[in-house]
Protein backbone atom coordinates (compact mmCIF):
# COMPACT_ATOMS: atom_id res chain seq x y z
CA UNK A 1 0.00 0.00 0.00
CA UNK A 2 2.87 2.41 0.94
CA UNK A 3 4.65 1.93 -2.41
CA UNK A 4 1.36 2.31 -4.30
CA UNK A 5 1.20 5.67 -2.40
CA UNK A 6 4.62 6.86 -3.23
CA UNK A 7 4.46 5.80 -7.05
CA UNK A 8 1.43 7.63 -6.50
CA UNK A 9 2.47 10.66 -4.98
CA UNK A 10 5.74 9.94 -7.49
CA UNK A 11 3.74 11.28 -10.23
CA UNK A 12 1.81 13.69 -8.92
CA UNK A 13 4.57 15.63 -7.37
CA UNK A 14 5.87 18.32 -10.24
CA UNK A 15 8.19 20.98 -8.40
CA UNK A 16 8.63 23.13 -11.59
CA UNK A 17 6.91 23.75 -14.71
CA UNK A 18 8.24 21.58 -17.41
CA UNK A 19 6.15 21.99 -20.37
CA UNK A 20 6.78 25.19 -21.96
CA UNK A 21 4.52 28.79 -21.82
CA UNK A 22 3.17 30.35 -25.01
CA UNK A 23 5.24 33.41 -25.38
CA UNK A 24 3.40 35.50 -27.85
CA UNK A 25 5.97 37.91 -29.60
CA UNK A 26 7.02 40.88 -27.63
CA UNK A 27 4.99 39.78 -24.45
CA UNK A 28 8.01 40.94 -22.34
CA UNK A 29 9.49 43.46 -24.26
CA UNK A 30 8.35 45.95 -22.03
CA UNK A 31 8.96 44.74 -19.17
CA UNK A 32 12.93 44.22 -19.95
CA UNK A 33 13.08 47.00 -21.80
CA UNK A 34 12.23 48.76 -18.51
CA UNK A 35 14.85 46.41 -16.57
CA UNK A 36 17.36 47.69 -18.96
CA UNK A 37 16.68 51.32 -17.83
CA UNK A 38 17.08 50.47 -14.53
CA UNK A 39 20.60 49.15 -15.04
CA UNK A 40 21.15 52.49 -17.17
CA UNK A 41 20.12 54.10 -14.22
CA UNK A 42 23.21 52.01 -12.12
CA UNK A 43 25.20 53.86 -14.03
CA UNK A 44 24.49 56.89 -13.70
CA UNK A 45 24.09 56.40 -10.25
CA UNK A 46 27.88 55.73 -9.57
CA UNK A 47 28.58 58.88 -12.04
CA UNK A 48 26.49 60.72 -9.68
CA UNK A 49 28.29 59.16 -6.87
CA UNK A 50 32.03 59.80 -8.61
CA UNK A 51 30.37 63.13 -9.14
CA UNK A 52 29.78 64.06 -5.70
CA UNK A 53 32.71 62.46 -4.28
CA UNK A 54 34.97 64.62 -6.73
CA UNK A 55 32.58 67.70 -7.24
CA UNK A 56 34.70 69.74 -4.82
CA UNK A 57 38.17 68.66 -5.68
CA UNK A 58 38.86 71.75 -8.16
CA UNK A 59 42.81 71.40 -8.02
CA UNK A 60 43.50 74.94 -7.99
CA UNK A 61 41.40 74.90 -11.26
CA UNK A 62 38.09 76.83 -11.83
CA UNK A 63 34.89 75.83 -9.57
CA UNK A 64 31.27 75.71 -10.82
CA UNK A 65 30.69 79.41 -10.07
CA UNK A 66 33.28 80.51 -12.65
CA UNK A 67 32.21 77.60 -15.42
CA UNK A 68 28.30 77.60 -15.33
CA UNK A 69 25.66 79.80 -17.40
CA UNK A 70 22.59 79.30 -15.30
CA UNK A 71 20.22 80.72 -18.43
CA UNK A 72 21.40 78.58 -20.49
CA UNK A 73 21.33 75.32 -18.42
CA UNK A 74 17.88 76.83 -18.48
CA UNK A 75 17.33 76.42 -21.55
CA UNK A 76 18.60 73.53 -22.21
CA UNK A 77 16.24 72.39 -19.41
CA UNK A 78 13.53 73.79 -21.20
CA UNK A 79 14.42 71.97 -24.54
CA UNK A 80 14.18 68.37 -22.95
CA UNK A 81 10.88 68.95 -21.42
CA UNK A 82 9.03 70.08 -24.35
CA UNK A 83 11.09 67.42 -26.36
CA UNK A 84 9.24 65.29 -23.30
CA UNK A 85 5.65 66.55 -23.90
CA UNK A 86 6.13 66.34 -27.53
CA UNK A 87 7.02 62.46 -27.39
CA UNK A 88 3.75 62.46 -25.50
CA UNK A 89 1.30 63.86 -28.25
CA UNK A 90 3.68 61.37 -30.72
CA UNK A 91 2.22 58.65 -28.48
CA UNK A 92 -1.32 59.76 -28.16
CA UNK A 93 -1.00 59.75 -32.25
CA UNK A 94 0.13 56.23 -32.47
CA UNK A 95 -2.86 55.35 -29.90
CA UNK A 96 -5.14 57.03 -32.55
CA UNK A 97 -3.80 55.26 -35.50
CA UNK A 98 -2.52 58.05 -37.22
CA UNK A 99 1.35 57.23 -38.69
CA UNK A 100 1.63 60.55 -40.07
CA UNK A 101 1.06 62.36 -37.22
CA UNK A 102 3.77 60.69 -35.18
CA UNK A 103 6.12 60.69 -37.10
CA UNK A 104 5.68 64.54 -37.24
CA UNK A 105 5.56 64.44 -33.58
CA UNK A 106 8.37 62.18 -33.56
CA UNK A 107 10.37 64.49 -35.79
CA UNK A 108 9.80 67.40 -33.13
CA UNK A 109 11.25 65.60 -30.04
CA UNK A 110 14.02 64.95 -32.80
CA UNK A 111 14.66 68.86 -33.12
CA UNK A 112 14.39 69.44 -29.74
CA UNK A 113 16.77 66.85 -28.38
CA UNK A 114 19.30 68.31 -31.43
CA UNK A 115 18.73 71.71 -29.93
CA UNK A 116 19.42 70.02 -26.38
CA UNK A 117 22.93 68.50 -27.85
CA UNK A 118 23.72 71.68 -29.56
CA UNK A 119 23.45 73.85 -26.76
CA UNK A 120 25.63 71.09 -24.26
CA UNK A 121 28.12 70.56 -27.36
CA UNK A 122 28.60 74.46 -27.16
CA UNK A 123 28.99 74.85 -23.66
CA UNK A 124 31.46 72.35 -23.68
CA UNK A 125 33.41 74.13 -26.50
CA UNK A 126 33.01 76.97 -24.49
CA UNK A 127 34.69 75.15 -21.54
CA UNK A 128 36.98 73.28 -23.21
CA UNK A 129 38.21 76.96 -24.87
CA UNK A 130 38.71 78.72 -21.61
CA UNK A 131 40.84 76.03 -20.61
CA UNK A 132 38.50 74.31 -18.27
CA UNK A 133 39.04 70.58 -19.86
CA UNK A 134 38.25 67.12 -18.15
CA UNK A 135 42.02 66.75 -17.52
CA UNK A 136 42.38 70.14 -15.43
CA UNK A 137 41.25 68.53 -11.93
CA UNK A 138 39.09 65.64 -10.86
CA UNK A 139 35.90 68.08 -10.68
CA UNK A 140 36.23 69.09 -14.53
CA UNK A 141 36.73 64.95 -15.00
CA UNK A 142 33.66 63.81 -12.96
CA UNK A 143 31.58 66.67 -14.74
CA UNK A 144 33.05 65.33 -18.50
CA UNK A 145 32.10 62.14 -17.53
CA UNK A 146 28.54 62.34 -16.12
CA UNK A 147 27.01 65.53 -18.43
CA UNK A 148 29.16 63.40 -21.67
CA UNK A 149 27.60 60.57 -21.09
CA UNK A 150 23.62 61.70 -20.68
CA UNK A 151 24.39 63.58 -24.00
CA UNK A 152 25.58 60.57 -25.43
CA UNK A 153 22.21 58.72 -24.09
CA UNK A 154 20.57 61.86 -26.11
CA UNK A 155 22.53 61.26 -29.16
CA UNK A 156 21.81 57.21 -29.50
CA UNK A 157 17.84 58.26 -28.88
CA UNK A 158 18.12 61.15 -31.59
CA UNK A 159 19.70 57.42 -33.59
CA UNK A 160 16.79 55.74 -32.41
CA UNK A 161 14.43 58.37 -33.52
CA UNK A 162 14.82 59.23 -36.96
CA UNK A 163 15.37 54.88 -37.50
CA UNK A 164 11.67 54.75 -35.35
CA UNK A 165 10.70 57.68 -38.47
CA UNK A 166 11.68 55.34 -40.94
CA UNK A 167 10.29 52.43 -39.39
CA UNK A 168 6.78 53.57 -39.43
CA UNK A 169 7.18 54.95 -43.14
CA UNK A 170 8.24 51.53 -44.36
CA UNK A 171 5.54 49.24 -42.37
CA UNK A 172 3.17 51.80 -40.60
CA UNK A 173 2.06 51.70 -37.11
CA UNK A 174 2.12 47.64 -37.15
CA UNK A 175 2.59 45.76 -33.44
CA UNK A 176 6.41 45.55 -33.39
CA UNK A 177 6.62 49.65 -34.53
CA UNK A 178 3.85 50.14 -31.34
CA UNK A 179 6.21 48.57 -29.04
CA UNK A 180 9.15 49.96 -30.40
CA UNK A 181 7.18 53.26 -30.01
CA UNK A 182 6.39 52.64 -26.32
CA UNK A 183 10.08 51.37 -25.68
CA UNK A 184 11.34 54.79 -26.86
CA UNK A 185 9.24 56.46 -24.83
CA UNK A 186 10.32 55.13 -21.81
CA UNK A 187 14.31 55.80 -22.83
CA UNK A 188 13.06 59.37 -23.87
CA UNK A 189 11.48 60.22 -20.78
CA UNK A 190 13.99 58.05 -18.81
CA UNK A 191 17.17 60.58 -20.51
CA UNK A 192 15.04 63.64 -18.34
CA UNK A 193 14.29 61.86 -14.69
CA UNK A 194 18.28 61.93 -15.42
CA UNK A 195 18.37 65.11 -16.31
CA UNK A 196 16.61 66.55 -13.30
CA UNK A 197 19.39 65.01 -11.59
CA UNK A 198 21.91 66.92 -13.08
CA UNK A 199 20.33 69.94 -13.63
CA UNK A 200 19.62 69.98 -9.72
CA UNK A 201 23.16 68.31 -8.45
CA UNK A 202 25.75 69.64 -10.78
CA UNK A 203 24.03 73.13 -12.09
CA UNK A 204 22.04 74.78 -9.34
CA UNK A 205 23.89 72.90 -6.24
CA UNK A 206 27.40 74.23 -8.11
CA UNK A 207 26.00 77.78 -8.16
CA UNK A 208 25.23 77.28 -4.64
CA UNK A 209 28.54 76.08 -3.28
CA UNK B 1 -14.43 29.54 -21.45
CA UNK B 2 -10.53 27.88 -21.10
CA UNK B 3 -8.34 28.81 -18.37
CA UNK B 4 -5.07 29.79 -19.91
CA UNK B 5 -4.56 33.41 -20.58
CA UNK B 6 -5.97 34.66 -24.15
CA UNK B 7 -3.11 33.70 -26.62
CA UNK B 8 -5.47 34.97 -29.30
CA UNK B 9 -5.56 33.71 -32.65
CA UNK B 10 -4.35 35.14 -36.33
CA UNK B 11 -7.06 36.99 -37.05
CA UNK B 12 -6.92 38.89 -33.34
CA UNK B 13 -3.54 38.77 -32.45
CA UNK B 14 -3.40 39.06 -28.25
CA UNK B 15 -2.87 42.80 -27.99
CA UNK B 16 0.57 43.27 -26.20
CA UNK B 17 -0.15 45.18 -22.54
CA UNK B 18 0.45 48.83 -23.15
CA UNK B 19 0.09 51.70 -20.61
CA UNK B 20 -2.57 53.29 -21.70
CA UNK B 21 -1.75 57.27 -22.19
CA UNK B 22 -4.09 60.42 -22.12
CA UNK B 23 -3.37 64.20 -23.12
CA UNK B 24 -4.75 64.40 -19.75
CA UNK B 25 -1.59 63.20 -17.95
CA UNK B 26 0.97 64.68 -20.48
CA UNK B 27 -0.60 68.10 -19.15
CA UNK B 28 -0.53 67.42 -16.19
CA UNK B 29 3.10 66.14 -15.86
CA UNK B 30 4.16 69.00 -18.03
CA UNK B 31 2.69 71.76 -15.80
CA UNK B 32 4.04 70.21 -13.16
CA UNK B 33 7.60 70.12 -14.71
CA UNK B 34 7.89 73.46 -15.63
CA UNK B 35 6.37 74.95 -12.09
CA UNK B 36 8.91 72.13 -10.37
CA UNK B 37 12.11 73.21 -12.78
CA UNK B 38 11.70 77.11 -12.72
CA UNK B 39 11.23 77.64 -9.00
CA UNK B 40 14.52 75.96 -8.17
CA UNK B 41 16.34 77.68 -11.30
CA UNK B 42 14.56 81.10 -9.86
CA UNK B 43 15.79 80.26 -5.92
CA UNK B 44 19.51 79.58 -7.27
CA UNK B 45 19.32 82.52 -9.80
CA UNK B 46 18.01 85.12 -7.59
CA UNK B 47 18.66 83.65 -4.46
CA UNK B 48 16.10 85.59 -2.04
CA UNK B 49 16.66 82.42 0.44
CA UNK B 50 19.70 81.27 2.74
CA UNK B 51 22.27 78.69 0.15
CA UNK B 52 21.17 75.89 2.63
CA UNK B 53 17.35 76.40 2.88
CA UNK B 54 17.84 76.97 -1.18
CA UNK B 55 19.92 73.49 -1.35
CA UNK B 56 17.14 71.31 0.51
CA UNK B 57 13.99 73.32 -1.22
CA UNK B 58 15.96 72.14 -4.52
CA UNK B 59 16.33 69.24 -3.66
CA UNK B 60 12.89 68.41 -2.56
CA UNK B 61 11.37 70.03 -5.82
CA UNK B 62 14.30 67.47 -7.75
CA UNK B 63 12.57 64.48 -5.83
CA UNK B 64 9.22 65.37 -6.22
CA UNK B 65 10.08 66.24 -10.45
CA UNK B 66 11.25 63.03 -10.62
CA UNK B 67 8.42 61.28 -8.86
CA UNK B 68 5.77 63.29 -11.21
CA UNK B 69 8.19 61.85 -14.45
CA UNK B 70 7.28 58.35 -13.14
CA UNK B 71 3.60 58.60 -12.56
CA UNK B 72 2.42 61.34 -15.52
CA UNK B 73 5.01 60.41 -18.55
CA UNK B 74 6.54 56.64 -17.59
CA UNK B 75 2.78 55.48 -17.06
CA UNK B 76 4.19 54.09 -13.71
CA UNK B 77 1.51 52.23 -11.10
CA UNK B 78 1.74 49.80 -9.00
CA UNK B 79 0.49 47.33 -10.96
CA UNK B 80 2.50 47.95 -14.20
CA UNK B 81 4.13 44.30 -15.38
CA UNK B 82 2.29 42.77 -12.76
CA UNK B 83 3.78 44.76 -10.12
CA UNK B 84 7.59 43.76 -11.50
CA UNK B 85 7.95 47.49 -12.78
CA UNK B 86 7.99 48.85 -9.28
CA UNK B 87 9.63 46.11 -8.35
CA UNK B 88 12.94 46.46 -10.17
CA UNK B 89 12.38 49.90 -9.67
CA UNK B 90 12.77 49.91 -5.86
CA UNK B 91 15.20 47.65 -6.31
CA UNK B 92 17.33 50.29 -8.40
CA UNK B 93 16.44 52.61 -5.40
CA UNK B 94 17.87 50.87 -3.08
CA UNK B 95 21.03 50.03 -4.80
CA UNK B 96 21.14 53.62 -5.91
CA UNK B 97 20.82 54.97 -2.25
CA UNK B 98 23.86 52.46 -0.91
CA UNK B 99 25.69 53.82 -3.70
CA UNK B 100 25.98 57.48 -3.28
CA UNK B 101 25.50 56.94 0.78
CA UNK B 102 28.09 54.56 0.98
CA UNK B 103 30.44 56.77 -1.20
CA UNK B 104 29.54 60.10 0.62
CA UNK B 105 29.87 58.21 3.39
CA UNK B 106 33.12 56.57 3.49
CA UNK B 107 35.06 59.09 1.10
CA UNK B 108 33.86 62.39 3.75
CA UNK B 109 35.52 59.96 6.65
CA UNK B 110 38.45 59.52 4.44
CA UNK B 111 39.12 63.15 3.55
CA UNK B 112 38.82 64.12 7.39
CA UNK B 113 40.80 61.58 8.51
CA UNK B 114 43.49 62.33 5.92
CA UNK B 115 46.80 63.51 7.59
CA UNK B 116 47.45 67.38 6.48
CA UNK B 117 49.88 67.11 3.77
CA UNK B 118 51.88 69.36 1.50
CA UNK B 119 50.72 70.01 -1.87
CA UNK B 120 54.09 68.58 -3.04
CA UNK B 121 55.03 64.86 -2.32
CA UNK B 122 59.00 65.77 -2.70
CA UNK B 123 58.47 68.26 0.59
CA UNK B 124 57.68 64.90 2.42
CA UNK B 125 60.51 64.00 4.97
Amino acid sequence: MSTKTLAAAHEELRFYDIGEHAHPEGHSTMLGFWIYLMSDCLIFAILFACYAVLGGNYAAGPAPKDLFDLPLVAVNTAMLLFSSITYGFAVLQMQQGKVRETQIWLAVTALFGAAFLAIELYEFQHLFHIGATPQRSAFLSAFFTLVGTHGLHVTFGILWLLTLMVQLGKHGLIAANRRRVMCLSMFWHFLDVVWIGVFTIVYLMGMLQ
Amino acid sequence: MSLEPNQGDAAHPREIEMPHASMRDYLIGFALSVLLTAIPFWLVMTMPLSPGTTAAIIMAFAVVQIVVHMIFFLHMTPKAEGGWSLTSLVFTIIVLGIALAGSLWVMHHLNTNMMPMPHDMNQLP
